[in-house]
């Protein structure tokens, strides 16, 4: 991590750690913490990170970023950061600047179109749309002639009520003729993909994160719960079992940053770059699948109360795998891409990363 | 409590990919002389002390390792290419590798300055093979039972004893062995072992052939009856083996020979399966390509650590954990995605030959050079639940 990735991401832990304690806000008989924490996070810049200074922004780097994505995911917080940075991303890459409030992008299913109508406005569905019922606004990416970039009110869509696992807002999103904001065509070489992509290591990262925080709860769990006449963590079949945990935690840590490392470094979305986050997603969401589970199994029926915050964390992990594509679509593609390349070409693939 | 768990997203510098091409045309010109057949696997386990030479004479044996000792000096992220590409092409560097991967680094840590200069250059030139002498009948994860002495004698020592599953015994020139010099304490049951390097031509050491259920010949049974090892033999403290094993495990652990043992599989699935896979089959390999990705990137990054002078015990055994489940796993995940293949497709015949190699020494993946169990207690114990 660099230095200044060090400063964001202490920013970022510091407002987490004041204004979004999990076990506080688990308690919590209403959605009023929400206020100071968000305004918090504008306060520091960390909600328009992505967005040059020019545009409003902090101009953070795309690798500081990711650092505070990592953050949001050790604290399962659920507010539409990662969104509104997406958002912020998005338009800037078309050179809009972003409005100030809460943002989210569509599509965020990779299956789902969004077109621009010969008149202007846009048209399509968007399934699976995090927090857009909290949204004012709506960054999109459009197919056209070419693929464009816009800015939408949410309240030019239509917008159905939805709740992903962990209860966050998730939405299915019409437009139907769709006036936009602000709409301008999007760089060379950008697309839907394009923006998957990011979507997608966004969420690797925070799964990461994520991970983390529950490995960290389980060994405390497993440390001072006792039966047996002795902390549990000293019977072996436990100790496996975190050991297990442990190793699927390093995979996704290791897939995420190695992804946010090579996208951040990236000029353009090239093979490699799509091999680094298909991986990512996959890799991740299988972890969040596996690691969720053992978590659980360690904790007994504790675990399993709305009381114990371990599901603040496990409910986001299994609910992210299926944000900018799962494993599913990234498997397909990635393994229609190295069928394509053929066997000879499979090894120089891995070994280019 | 966390883990504290690092991974960082370390990649191979510039120059390794020189050497990378280097390797490659070697390999290629390798095969193409007839030395060896990278779609036939058991190429990897065997032994060939011409083309060691040769791997030697390019200065791929003892890359990390000072130059006064033969070595190269160069870092441990060009030995990880090296290594990785032989391990890859199914090259033939049984002969050497032991020695390069963990005998040599004891050697440098542990031996007389005399008794390095002597082996050291020897390694490095491609020309020695090295076994290591650790479990025995009644010892095999529990090291620290073991119970082959070495007793004091005028001017060194005698050992009486037996080792077993020892890999290249029959082929080694030495062996880095663990003898028990005094009895385990009340307060350190790990206490009273000491390493020795020893002469496999000694008078007293007999090698008995132990067949496996593959049919091939790479374990053994080592008698010791009265072998005497002179004094300089003795590799680092008395009685204080325990304290020098530990760094050593994580370069024994994380390397991509223990993720990439059955990848030839994978490849003849990939051509068994043509361009336009179905979809199931699609999916299957995806999923597989990304836990090969994510596997490498952690060993690379360990490996990164390594050169930095750390000692990632836990992250080392994490690598080895899900690296040798996973290629344990991988043949009968092959079969799985080859299933529909229709029954002419080109190259089934090949995947078939293959997989069936796969499949029979897949159990010992998870087995050899610490067990999971093993692991997955190191890696409880560096979690602090132990």
């Amino acid at each position: 991590m660099s230095e200044s990735g060090n400063i964001v991401a202490g920013t970022a832990a510091r407002i987490f750690a004041d204004l979004a304690d999990p076990q506080t806000i688990n308690r919590a008989e209403n959605e009023r913490w929400k206020v100071p924490l968000w305004q918090a996070l504008v306060d520091a810049g960390l909600t328009l990170a992505w967005v040059p200074e020019r545009h409003g922004g902090s101009g953070a780097s795309v690798a500081e970023g990711f650092e505070i994505l990592g953050v949001a995911g050790r604290f399962a917080a659920p507010v539409p950061l990662a969104e509104t940075m997406l958002a912020g991303w998005l338009l800037s890459c078309a050179g809009i600047v972003s409005p100030a409030g809460v943002m989210t992008v569509a599509p965020a299913r990779p299956r789902d179109r969004i077109v621009l109508e010969p008149d202007g406005t846009l048209s399509g569905c968007a399934h699976g749309v995090p927090f857009a019922q909290d949204a004012p606004h709506l960054a999109v990416v459009a197919h056209g002639a070419a693929p464009s970039i816009a800015l939408v009110e949410t309240s030019a869509c239509r917008v159905a009520d939805g709740r992903s696992l962990a209860g966050d807002a998730l939405n299915v999103v019409t437009l139907d003729r769709a006036t936009p904001i602000h709409i301008a065509p999007a760089p060379a070489e950008f697309d839907q993909t394009s923006l998957m992509l990011m979507g997608a290591v966004a969420r690797s990262v925070e799964t990461a994160g994520a991970l983390e925080a529950i490995l960290a709860l389980t060994l405390r769990y497993a440390n001072e719960r006792i039966a047996f006449e002795r902390p549990i963590a000293k019977f072996q079949a436990v100790q496996h079992n975190i050991a297990r945990l442990a190793g699927e935690v390093a995979a996704a840590m290791t897939a995420a940053g190695s992804a946010a490392d090579a996208i951040a470094h990236a000029d353009i979305f090239d093979e490699a770059i799509f091999l680094e986050t298909a991986a990512a997603k996959i890799r991740s969401a299988e972890a969040a699948e596996e690691g969720a589970a053992i978590a659980h199994q360690v904790h007994g029926a504790i675990g399993f109360t709305k009381e114990h915050i371990l599901h603040r964390f496990t409910l986001r992990l299994l609910a992210w795998r299926d944000d900018f594509g799962d494993e599913s679509h990234w498997a397909t593609a990635l393994g229609n891409r190295v069928a394509a390349r053929g066997a000879d070409e499979f090894w120089p693939l891995v070994a280019s990363r | 409590m966390t883990a504290n768990l690092r991974f960082d997203p370390i990649r191979l510098p510039p120059e390794c990919e020189m050497l990378r091409r280097e390797v490659r045309a070697f390999i290629a010109a390798e095969v193409a002389a007839g030395t060896f057949d990278p779609n036939q696997p058991r190429y990897g386990d065997l032994h060939d002390r011409a083309f060691s030479r040769r791997v030697g004479a390019r200065g791929w044996i003892g890359m990390t390792w000072p130059k006064k000792y033969g070595g190269h000096e160069r870092s441990f992220l060009e030995r990880y290419v090296v290594t990785e590409e032989f391990r890859v092409a199914n090259a033939p560097v049984r002969l050497h590798f032991v020695a390069d991967r963990q005998s040599g680094p004891i050697l440098l840590k542990f031996a007389p300055e005399h008794v390095r200069m002597d082996i050291l250059p020897r390694i490095c030139r491609g020309e020695l093979c090295f076994v290591i002498g650790m479990s025995e009948p009644g010892s095999g994860s529990d090291l620290f039972a073991a119970k082959t002495r070495a007793t004091k004698t005028n001017g060194g020592w005698l050992i009486n004893g037996s080792k077993i599953w020892t890999s290249n015994a029959h082929i080694a020139d030495y062996m880095i062995g663990l003898f028990r010099t005094s009895p385990p304490t009340n307060e350190n049951r790990r206490h009273g072992l000491t390493q020795f390097l020893v002469d496999m031509k000694t008078r007293g050491i007999k090698v008995n052939p132990i067949y496996q259920m593959t049919g091939e010949h790479d374990f053994n049974e080592v008698i010791f009856e009265d072998a005497f090892m002179p004094e300089d033999h003795v590799l680092g403290e008395i009685d204080g083996a325990w304290k020098q094993a530990t760094s050593e495990l994580a370069y024994e652990r994380s390397g991509p020979e223990r993720f990439l043992e059955t990848l030839y599989v994978l490849i003849a699935l990939v051509r068994a399966l043509g361009p336009k896979p179905d979809l199931r089959s699609a999916e299957g390999l995806g999923r597989l390509v990304a836990q090969l990705h994510t596997l490498r990137r952690m060993s690379v990054s360990v490996s990164g650590m390594l050169q930095a002078g750390e000692e990632p015990v836990v992250e080392g055994s994490i690598v080895k954990d899900l690296g040798t489940v996973w290629e344990r796993r991988l043949p009968a995940r092959v079969r799985e995605l080859a299933a529909f293949l229709e029954p002419e497709t080109t190259n089934r015949a090949s995947l078939e030959e293959q997989l069936a190699f796969a499949t029979m020494i897949a159990p010992k993946l998870t087995i050899q050079g610490g067990t999971t169990e093993v692991l997955r207690g190191i890696i409880a114990r560096g979690l602090g639940l132990r």
